[in-house]
């Protein structure tokens, strides 16, 4: 299915990524968003409330980030593609309906743009910092999707993706950028309506008297409805069954949640995306992503110029993290080098999927700028020796 | 054989009901039932299209109302029950989006989306059950409870100030607010079918029962000792002040519907609104797209 050419804003264009994410969650038939202000992500919203009446859509400013995290929720179940944005602060209030989409399948978008925390932190300035928050923030086991942006082109392009992965496997997806991302502003080409693939949500054919809400497919994901239709929906976030009933036994608890998590675990290799740079012949892989990505570049082609081995492998999905790519390189090479805004967060995953076959180094940052390249250069040259 | 046959006519409650579901599980004496059957014949008697009736709870025992009625229904999260319901009816303005759930829920942790929403006149049915208890969790206090009541975690008795609920919707903008209790039930059921005509943000408090942790644990009797207070201690005066029809433990209740006026709603200010202002630009939104 192609993209409704009312939302997509075909040309090139000069754009900052917040914009650009707005474009993306137009182009791949959002109409429906609801927010709270909060730096630096607030710019999203501003141009949707801007651009959707004239797309044809709603766009409502809440009380606050539970409300807005949730009514997206409504929003999704009468019919629409919707999703809602935010920051650190906003998106610690967000984890209580993460878990909600989680348990209903609700398809919908969160974006976070990311900034200095912990608490109120550093509201205009980067960090990466809640990339384990967005896997593990809500309460009990659960598996999601998030991307990880590093240019207003890929703010579009893969607001897109999220908005695609969402309905494919019925689970809320992440667009997690950083405050460098979300306010550079760059060339970004957005094309025509027919080249942009678009994933229809998974409405049933079946008749209601056949139709069971969480009744999983062969792939482990199940078919929607959405109110309105006369199937008498239940949905629930409680432990339920096909139908929707609550059920709280050991043994659905168990079906339940096993299921929620391998519908994505078993996709994952289909979920997916990397972009690996020279690693065929590396003795050092720096595994990067967002903003961080571009400034290990610079630390990587320094190194080169000097001789060394050494290869990019850029995380574009975080969650489900890419543990077998990891893995096999790990087999082959010396040294991971990760540099992230945080002190220390998907390097965790790292070091797990390279499971002692590689070194694995950190190149923390407390956040508030991005790095310098010549710390990432220096951890470079000190595992290469 | 008799040519007499004995019949059973179905209840007509029934029809609303996901039978397989019962028996449900509110305790003996518990009110939240009888506004259920209340609910259900407003249902038959507004005539509205069912297909189109959605209702809304959020978390405790009367948040289990949504679990037991033959109606798309949504079981959210505690006190989010109106912005969820707030999606959908924005998304989808064909839908009569019923929002049902208990005091603790919609006025301490749900309060400020609750006032929001009065605010803004999100066109949303609002039934808030009040046994003034948090009864789900054991009995503790709610921002309902009277003065002078023991709970499990005032258990020298209350002297936290409650809300008075017709007081706090009517300033917020509710466009009808009502208050019945479970003795009332054919005055109840009529409100609720008024409620199905009425657009904008409308409310209703129906005060019911908890015999297991409130009136027990003070001493009040059983379900039908509540009946009987219930019976002797209200008042029904329509239109009054809200300012005056705070509750207290022991006190009169005042009954009745006090609010009933018209303010267009938020989906009628919205259209009008980007109709002025943008003109053939605006692109109004009837059917939800999924595209």
């Amino acid at each position: 299915m192609h993209a409704d050419p009312r939302g997509v804003l075909t040309g090139s264009h000069f754009l900052d990524g917040d914009h650009a994410a707005c474009e993306g969650a137009l182009a791949a038939g959002a109409r429906f968003a609801a927010g709270y202000p909060i730096t630096p992500s607030t710019e999203i919203v501003e141009r949707f409330a801007s651009r959707v009446p004239m797309v044809g859509g709603t766009f409502i400013q809440l009380e606050d980030e539970l409300a807005a995290s949730i009514c997206i929720q409504g929003a999704v179940w009468a019919g629409s593609k919707a999703f809602t944005v935010t920051s650190g602060p906003g998106f610690s209030l967000m984890m209580e309906h993460i878990g909600l989409a989680a348990m209903t399948e609700t398809p919908c978008v969160f974006m976070d743009v990311q900034r200095g925390g912990p608490s109120t932190g550093l509201p205009t300035l980067p960090a990466q910092a809640d990339m384990m928050q967005v896997k593990w923030g809500s309460h009990g086991d659960y598996e999601t999707i998030a991307l990880c942006p590093s240019s207003p082109q890929e703010c579009f392009d893969l607001a897109i993706k999220a908005f695609n992965l969402a309905e494919k496997y019925r689970v809320p997806t992440f667009l997690m950028l950083d405050e460098v991302v979300g306010h550079m502003t760059e060339k970004v080409v957005i094309p025509p309506a027919d080249q942009i693939e678009i994933e229809p949500r998974r409405f049933t054919t079946k008749k209601p008297s056949e139709f069971k809400l969480f009744e999983p497919d062969a792939d482990g994901i199940p078919e929607m409805t959405k109110a309105g239709e006369g199937y008498n929906i239940h949905v629930t976030g409680l432990t339920h069954d096909e139908r929707g009933y609550p059920n709280m036994s050991p043994a659905m608890q168990d079906t339940l949640v096993r299921r929620l998590q391998t519908k994505i675990l078993n996709n994952a290799e289909k979920i997916w995306m990397y972009d690996e740079q020279n690693t065929g012949d590396a003795d050092v892989v720096v595994v990067c992503y967002g903003i961080t990505a571009r400034i290990a570049q610079r630390a990587i082609d320094m190194a080169r110029a000097q001789g060394v081995k050494v290869g990019k492998f850029r995380l574009i999905t975080a969650w489900p993290f890419p543990d077998k790519p990891i893995r096999q390189l790990a087999s082959k090479i010396k040294a991971f080098v990760v540099p992230e805004l945080n002190l220390g967060q998907m390097v965790r995953e790292v070091e797990r999927a390279a499971a002692g076959q590689a070194k694995t180094v950190l190149v923390g940052h407390a956040g508030g700028s991005v790095h310098r390249p010549e710390d990432i250069l220096k951890a470079i040259m000190e595992v290469a020796r | 054989m008799s040519d007499c046959q004995l019949t059973c006519p179905a209840n007509p409650s029934e029809q609303f009901l996901r039978s397989e579901r019962i028996p449900h599980i509110w305790c003996p004496g518990c009110g939240i039932g009888t506004t259920v059957n209340c609910f259900t014949r407003a249902l038959v008697e507004a005539k509205i299209d069912l297909t189109k009736t959605v209702v809304v709870s959020g978390i405790g025992c009367t948040g289990r109302v949504a679990g037991y009625v033959d109606l798309d229904s949504f079981h959210t999260t505690h006190g989010r029950a109106i912005p969820f319901a707030t999606g959908l009816k924005m998304a989808n303005p064909k839908l009569d989006v019923v929002v049902y759930s208990g005091d603790g829920d919609l006025f301490a942790i749900g309060g400020n989306h609750l006032i929001h929403a009065a605010r803004r006149n999100i066109n949303l049915k609002v039934i808030c059950v009040n046994n003034m208890i948090y009864a789900m969790t054991g009995g503790q206090t709610a921002p309902t409870t009277p003065n002078d009541v023991t709970t499990s975690t005032a258990p020298y008795g209350t002297y936290d100030p409650a809300f008075n609920l017709p007081y706090l919707v009517e300033a917020a903008g509710a466009c009808y607010v009502a208050r019945w209790t479970t003795y009332h039930v054919r005055q109840l059921a009529l409100s609720m079918k008024e409620m199905f005509k009425k657009k904008g943000f409308s409310f209703i408090e129906v005060l019911s029962p908890c015999p297991t942790l409130y009136q027990r644990r003070n001493k009040m009797g059983d379900g039908l000792d509540a009946m009987k207070f219930y019976k002797e201690h209200s008042k029904i005066k329509h239109g009054a002040p809200t300012n005056e029809v705070g509750l207290t433990k022991a006190g009169e209740i005042i009954l009745g519907k006090f609010v009933d006026r018209e303010r267009p709603d938020y989906q009628q200010m919205m259209n009008a609104h980007f109709h002025e202002e943008l003109g053939d630009r605006y692109i109004e939104m009837e059917e939800p797209v999924c595209s």
